[in-house]
């Protein structure tokens, strides 16, 4: 019986001879990650665990993204406190200025390489998938212990493949696929899964909209969410990272627990309606619905791709009156490349405000907080309840032409209304 | 290990840790802290129920999202001593075994617990008692129920004297 690429990485970071979905193992990381929430919190477990040092300094990461910079005195002790800790302890901190938000920083800066295991405290780390890696997300407790074994507790997940079907349309991106497959699924269809993205439409995806896809891989409940490596994959680590990695796929004869089929060529843009990433509709459906804030940017979609995309509807056009804007590109590198390709100015002059890489409002943290009563649309990956800030208030999920077509109407409306067809 | 108390019944499906704990209070570090905040953007008069030893007892996917492990955190410290529900978001799940909570998946025993219902569970049988009346839940897996009855993660590994990193 062969085995699926999920499966093929834990036995390569397995002590067992055999796996299968529902064993027991314990699983050795390449790379164990946190930010500055999770990071505080597992410091102050490794004490609990008696761990004066990680297992191995060179693999593990720390990013300030969600508490910086700083929202309050609590915050900025916190990043303090952080900040000693990395020194001590030798391991690479990416401070304030340095880095970005956590998922795009990790992939930037060449630490995700396919086949890799890589743990993160952050549920959202299942976006390194988009890289071919095994990234799967878990809490501090769980991220010291990896930062004092090198190696976490794991149930081998079973695998649905996704095959994505055919040519995707104008205004249609990765957004649209794993909304697409959330609604299909639903929010807990892939519990206890790894999801696999196959098909002639993930392979036409680029790296950018790959990450949006896996991005999102948890919030249908999976481990993780993974493209097989290939020649896209090969073409943007060339350059990026020395750590060695080969292409690794599932066998023809694995066993997998479902196949799920996405035709592309019938996905309309979507958007994710108040308060479920699984509330799924059309942008036609929702078309109408009164807006005052928009929100481009997050781990999901915050790349290149999508200020790209915003900017081609925001450029030369301006906010509505009764609407605020904020664009936050994902990272340090992502905000000059934005900044040299005039996306910036694009922004400032349309009346968006221009935010630093911060994870801030995404999570109700800070800079961008909404009212009760009002409605938001986001690039980002949840829109429960309370998420970005008033319990009374409303958030929708959308890719980057859907939210900045939303600025300039001030009303929820399709992109091609407000800039007419482009090519897909 | 058996665990007893009164049933405290959150009767929806799909809570998530953000309504659990909102992301304003994330910051955090200090469980008892924590513990006031807990409920905040689902119902905060849950907090008012637990009294005493209670069972959380809950719906599927429970505690779907965000990573956060102060929701185990602040329930532990409030009081909470076993979360039973239909099912359990994976994160969630873990969270709540590495800090010594047991996460018992138990449908049937869901159905059957009203508020203020008596509640046991036997973790290593996984056997729920809701009023006298048993339920068996799949069992955990082993490694998990010897996580549960050292503590959780942490003690686990300080009774192994990891010291430096690594294995001693």
């Amino acid at each position: 019986m062969g085995r699926t690429l999920a499966e093929k990485i834990l036995l390569a970071h397995a002590d067992a001879d055999e796996i299968a979905p529902g064993d027991f193992v314990m699983v050795r990381c390449d790379v164990v990650m946190a930010n500055d929430l999770g990071g505080p919190h597992a410091a102050r477990e490794l004490v609990k665990m008696g761990v004066d040092r990680v297992f191995d300094p060179s693999k593990v990461v720390i990013v300030a993204d969600h508490l910086m910079p700083a929202k309050d005195i609590r915050a900025a002790e916190l990043l303090k406190a952080l900040k000693e800790w990395c020194d001590r302890q030798g391991v690479t901190y990416y401070d304030q200025g340095r880095g970005g938000i956590e998922h795009t920083v990790l992939v930037e800066e060449g630490w995700v390489v396919p086949g890799s295991m890589i743990v993160g405290a952050d549920s959202h780390s299942c976006t390194y998938g988009a890289l071919g890696a095994f990234g799967t997300g878990m809490g501090a407790t769980d991220i010291a212990g990896a930062m004092a074994l090198g190696s976490f507790w794991q149930i081998v997940p079973g695998t649905i493949v996704v095959e994505f079907a055919g040519v995707k349309g104008a205004f249609v991106t990765g957004k649209d696929l794993i909304l697409a497959l959330i609604a299909e699924i639903g929010v807990a269809g892939a519990t206890s899964m790894a999801l696999e993205f196959a098909g002639d439409g993930a392979a036409a995806l680029t790296i950018d909209e790959r990450l949006a896809v896996s991005n999102m891989a948890v919030e249908a409940g999976a481990d993780t969410g993974i493209f097989p490596a290939d020649d896209v994959t090969a073409a943007y680590l060339d350059g990026r990272t020395d750590r060695p990695w080969q292409a690794e796929r599932t066998d023809d004869d694995a066993e997998v627990a479902a196949h799920v089929r996405i035709d592309l060529a019938a996905l309309p843009p979507l958007i994710a309606l108040p308060h479920s990433p699984g509330n799924v509709v059309p942008v036609s459906d929702a078309v109408g619905r009164k807006i005052d804030q928009v929100y481009i940017g997050n781990c999901a979609n915050g790349t290149m791709t999508d200020l790209r995309q915003a900017a081609e509807i925001l450029r030369g056009r301006s906010v509505h009156r009764d609407c605020r804007a904020i664009i936050v590109p994902a990272s340090q590198k992502i905000y000059r490349q934005a900044l040299a390709e005039g996306l910036l100015d694009a922004f400032v002059e349309a009346g968006c405000i221009v935010m630093t890489p911060t994870c801030g409002a995404c999570l109700g943290g800070h800079s961008g907080i909404i009212a009760g009563g009002e409605s938001a649309i986001t690039t980002t990956n949840r829109n429960f309840k309370g998420r970005m800030g008033s319990n009374e208030a409303f958030v929708h999920l959308a890719n980057a032409w859907v939210a900045a077509a939303a600025a300039v109407a001030g009303e929820i409306v399709h992109p091609a209304d407000v800039i007419g067809a482009v090519a897909a | 290990m058996t665990l007893e108390g009164q049933a405290v019944v959150i009767d929806q499906d799909n809570v998530d840790t953000d309504v659990m704990y909102p992301g304003q209070f994330i910051g955090i570090l200090d469980d008892d802290e924590m513990a006031k905040h807990l409920f905040e953007g689902l119902d905060p008069s849950l907090r008012d129920q637990l009294v005493g030893e209670t069972i959380l007892v809950a719906g599927a996917n429970f505690g779907t999202g965000s990573s956060r492990e102060n929701v185990p955190a602040a329930m532990r410290a409030a009081g909470i001593r076993c979360v039973v529900a239909k099912s359990f978001a994976r994160i969630f799940q873990r969270n709540c075994i590495n800090l010594g909570l047991p996460a018992i998946p138990c449908p049937q025993a869901v159905a059957a617990a009203r508020p203020g219902a008596h509640v046991s569970i036997e973790v290593e049988s996984g056997t729920v008692h809701v009023d006298g009346r048993a339920f068996q839940a799949a069992a955990l897996p082993p490694f998990m129920v010897e996580l549960l009855n050292e503590g959780g993660l942490a003690p686990w590994i300080r009774n192994r004297r990891v010291g430096s990193g690594r294995r001693a």
